[in-house]
């Protein structure tokens, strides 16, 4: 069943394409030698080439172009030989050229795919038009002055990608794990860090609505977005004020909104009217862009693996489920951790610890799995010592905490704590005979056919263990001595 | 002989030769300047301080041997390219204030070579114009006067008319010029020197303020050939700063002028014969191919059939680039600003205040034709036009090793004439501006007076990146012709 919005004339259809603009990762900008790290003092990293001064001339970033053709081998997409830069001609204060360098009508990369699965587990192929290189303009800043804006030049010139969708989408969902998922991929790639709160990550929303059978609507565009959770809000405010138009028999306007987080609504920011004519025309300052085929299949050949085969492989190489292989892989720095911890290892125990006791702590204490609160090494040791029986499972997980809380190794903790377990049959004996002997009432009860009491037993031996009884050889002794 | 009439060749010999001093030499150019260039006006800035210690630093360096292509050899800079610690106007009020803190890649390689630099030549504002009567900073006085009207006031050409003003009046010993549909070859010919304009991507535009960047590129003027060539040599070279510089050994240019003619087929394109082509100019193209033959080449006819779509191309071309190029002069980060009331009306009045009437046009008539609706029509067929015009002297230059044509329809004009009328002012580039759209090198050499004792310059075209061939040619005219006249208003 398809989803729609409810209005009064009955079920309205959703029709989304996503352009989203990605910042390249890379040291130096698009077109200039300066740097792009994020944070910098205002105007610390511009050259005389990001402030257009007089005779300044782009030189293009060759690792720019190689981000850029990874990302679209990343997206099965069509890499362009042969692609072209355009000047975009319009006035602002942040533009210092008075053009962007961007790619109109020749982008490096063409049609691609991405496939997005949906919460019912059901999954959808949403087609990718293009990508292509583009200057990003610098930033104004109107709060510092009474009377004036000032201008950071730092973001100016840096390279991004706009990567541009197919109107495939047909639900906030889908709009959401569209974009989760392409974030998923150019991390993969290391080609954009996908943090949308530092604006690396950026999306414009087009939203039509329609009824059942019908051709697209006009759309708008919600300029912008700067979270998959306001993606995914933009998209139902703005199909609703759309739905609410017709259905009050006016005509959506083709026009740029903004989507208001605070208030769940979009308003208008430029009508079709004052659009600008950004006069493009090829960048004489710029030869086209030739790249050898040689040099795309050698970038080919270094891709790393991709979600979609990393998880495939782990269902298939370590038997994990598909949601808890999807989990793993979510992240490329979780997927790498994984795969240290399970390495030699039963996977599906690693994976279990991973995703337990690992992640609750991880969360719990605020840290990231590029600053885990265990190592994995620490962690694959823990293991180890289960599984050749030196502890148990369950004073596994206070070794893991005491990790947790001192850094230390686990083998360190087992041997400060005496944490070892005990497989002395004599010991265990001990314990069990005391234990039977304090509770003789319920020795009676349990042999009378009260069978449950069997745990209560094991629990009382371990207790008197300190939790160190090996559980098998308590289990074996006690059914030995209540038989 | 006074030391500014030396030529860059001979000056240079004699400095070697420690015959005269940098210092001395750099220092009779300054005085030079300092008596005629308040009437010429063919510097905006004179930097005497900076000249002379440079000149001082060449006299240092050949007193220990240590000659580099050009030291101590005193010159003035177009005042398009950017000068480090040196204001750069490009002529205009909008870039009044304007001092780069950067030296432009020509300008480097000069001072590399061990130039001198007098100060920053004249030109119409922005390089757009053939009269340098759009420079905000004043017209330039051509040195040469009308034999029947002598109290005339002739333009140099333009737009770098202040560096061949001040070379033909022997105020420097050659210039840096730019060419992006004539602006060096034109005003070598109303000057009575030589200029060339090289293949494009032979010299670096890094650093020169942009009129066309498709169409722009930098060379010398000089008196004589031969110092065009060594100028060139020292001017031009691979940057990688210039995604369209040509990376390629730069030939020793001078070495080219000494070659001759001999076995050369010489091409005459008779689109070039134009209507109303003045008799004067008729008979000394005549006179030059004749020279040419009598040299031992041969002249034969070729086709440039797209010649006559090539000045409406190049005034969709230039323009349209350079509405885009010129928008950074908006007042928000350097050069002239008049503050308004919000970021609009900023940009409205610092624009209207800082730009002159040609440079206004230019921008508007290129925002229309690469506006919606227009572009299809005028900038797409202006670059399909250029392809063909391109194609025209590929398939020529199968057949011939150079093309000779007139550099300009009419000899020098007065300042005021043809003001009224831009398309008419236009026309001065028709032989001119193929070789911008091509890409093609293009010389201009002093080969005759007019019946009024004006400057008449001959124009050698050549394949891309063959300026040898195209020097060869213009050094045989320049000895056949044997010009020796002198300007009127002279150092």
């Amino acid at each position: 069943m398809s989803y729609t919005i409810e209005g009064k004339s009955g079920p309205w259809e959703l029709v989304i394409g996503l352009e989203v603009h990605a910042q390249v990762i890379s040291n130096a900008k698009l077109f200039s030698g300066a740097a792009t790290a994020f944070g910098a003092e205002p105007n610390s990293q511009v050259s005389f080439v990001d402030a257009g001064f007089p005779g300044m001339l782009p030189v293009i970033n060759r690792e720019c172009v190689a981000q850029a053709v990874r990302t679209g081998l990343g997206l099965n997409a069509q890499i362009n030989l042969w692609s072209r830069f355009d000047r975009k001609n319009y006035f602002y204060a942040d533009l210092p050229q008075g053009y962007q360098i961007s790619q109109y009508q020749h982008p490096i990369v063409g049609t691609g795919t991405i496939d997005i699965e949906l919460e019912d587990g059901s999954t959808r192929t949403i087609g990718i038009t293009r990508l292509h290189l583009e200057q990003d303009a610098g930033k104004s800043l109107h709060d510092q002055h009474p009377s004036k804006s000032y201008i950071d030049l730092n973001r100016s010139g840096v390279a991004l990608m706009e990567i541009v969708s197919e109107p495939d989408m047909r639900s906030p969902e889908e709009a959401g794990a569209y974009l989760a998922k392409l974030r998923q991929i150019l991390r993969y790639l290391g080609t954009c860090d996908g943090n949308m709160d530092e604006g690396s990550m950026r999306a414009d929303v087009n939203v039509s609505v329609r009824k059942a059978g019908e051709g697209f609507r006009t759309r708008c565009e919600v300029k912008n977005v700067n979270s998959i959770r306001y993606v995914m809000q933009a998209v139902e405010a703005e199909a609703r004020r759309q739905i609410a138009v017709w259905e009050e028999g006016g005509e959506v306007e083709q026009e740029t909104r903004l989507f208001e987080p605070a208030r769940g609504i979009t308003r208008s920011m430029r009508s079709k009217e004052d659009a600008h004519d950004y006069r493009y025309f090829p960048d004489p300052d710029l030869v086209p862009l030739v790249l050898d085929e040689a040099w795309v299949a050698e970038l080919k050949s270094g891709l790393p693996e991709l979600p979609d085969a990393k998880r495939a492989r782990f269902m298939r190489d370590y038997g994990l489920p598909a949601y808890d292989a999807g989990v793993l892989v979510a992240e490329k720095e979780t997927a790498a951790f994984y795969e240290t911890v399970a390495k030699g290892r039963d996977p599906k125990e690693a994976a279990k610890l991973i995703m337990g006791d690992f992640f609750a702590a991880m969360n719990r204490l605020g840290r990231s799995i590029e600053d885990p609160p265990v190592s994995a090494a620490d962690l694959g040791a823990l293991l180890d010592l289960v599984a050749d029986g030196t502890i148990n499972g369950r004073i596994a997980k206070e070794v893991f905490e005491a990790m947790v809380e001192t850094g230390q190794s686990p083998g360190d903790i087992v041997e400060m704590k005496g944490l070892k377990q005990v497989t002395d049959t004599g010991a265990i004996e001990a314990a069990i005979d005391a234990v039977l002997a304090a509770n003789a009432d319920k020795v009676a009860e349990y042999k009378s056919g009260k069978d449950k009491l069997f745990g209560f037993f094991v629990g009382q031996t371990m207790k008197a263990m300190q939790g160190k009884g090996n559980p098998a050889l308590v289990n074996e002794v006690l059914k030995r001595k209540l038989a | 002989m006074s030391l500014t009439d030396l030529t860059l060749a001979e000056a240079r010999a004699k400095l070697r030769a420690r015959q005269i001093g940098a210092a001395e030499l750099t220092g009779a150019f300054l005085s030079a300047i300092e008596r005629l260039n308040p009437r010429l006006n063919a510097f905006i800035t004179v930097t005497p301080e900076q000249a002379l210690a440079q000149a001082r630093e060449a006299d240092k360096a050949l007193a220990a041997g240590d000659a580099r292509p050009l030291t101590g050899i005193p010159l003035a800079i177009k005042d398009l390219f950017c000068t480090a610690g040196v204001r750069t106007t490009a002529g205009s009020k909008i870039l009044a204030p304007f001092v780069p803190p950067y030296e432009s890649t020509v300008t480097a390689n000069l001072l590399r070579d061990g130039a001198v630099f007098l100060g920053k030549a004249n030109l119409d504002e922005f390089a757009m114009g053939s009269s340098n009567m759009t420079s905000a900073f004043g017209g330039v006085e051509n040195p040469w006067k009308r034999q029947q009207d002598p109290d005339a006031v002739l333009v140099p050409g333009g737009s770098s008319g202040g560096s061949a003003a001040a070379v033909a009046a022997r105020l420097a010993l050659g210039a840096t010029a730019t060419d992006t549909g004539g602006s060096i070859r034109q005003p070598a010919a109303f000057c009575g020197i030589a200029g060339i304009k090289p293949t494009y991507g032979r010299c670096s535009r890094w650093g020169t303020v942009a009129f066309a960047s498709s169409l722009d590129q930098a060379g010398p003027v000089a008196r004589t050939v031969e110092d065009c060539a060594i100028l060139l040599g020292s001017m031009a070279g691979f940057d990688p700063k210039d995604s369209t510089s040509a990376d390629r050994e730069v030939p020793d240019f001078a070495a080219a002028c000494a070659r001759g003619v001999k076995g050369m087929r010489i091409g005459v394109p008779r689109e070039y014969r134009l209507d109303g082509l003045s008799d004067e100019i008729e008979a000394l193209w005549r006179q030059g191919l004749d020279w040419l033959r009598d040299a031992g080449a041969e002249v034969v006819d070729v086709s440039l059939p797209h010649t006559k779509h090539a000045l409406p191309t190049y005034y969709i071309v230039a323009p349209a680039e350079a509405s885009s190029n010129l928008a950074r002069y908006d007042g928000v980060r350097f050069g002239l600003r008049e503050d308004g009331e919000d970021l609009i009306d900023l940009y409205e009045r610092t624009r209207a205040a800082g730009f002159g009437d040609e440079v206004k046009r230019r921008i508007m008539i290129g925002t229309y034709v690469l506006s919606a609706g227009y572009y299809d029509a005028y900038y797409l067929r202006a670059q399909k036009i250029r392809a063909l015009i391109l194609k025209d002297f590929t398939d020529a230059f199968g057949q011939v090793d150079a093309i000779v044509t007139p550099s300009t329809p009419t000899a020098a004009f007065g300042q005021g004439e043809k003001m009224d009328d831009p398309v008419a002012m236009y026309l001065n580039d028709v032989f001119t501006v193929p070789a911008n759209l091509a890409g093609i090198p293009g010389l201009s050499v002093p080969a005759g007076l007019s019946a009024d004792g004006l400057p008449l310059g001959l124009q050698v075209l050549g394949r891309p990146f063959d300026e040898e061939s195209v020097f060869a040619v213009g050094a045989a005219l320049e000895r056949a012709a044997g010009f020796v006249a002198k300007p009127e208003l002279v150092a």
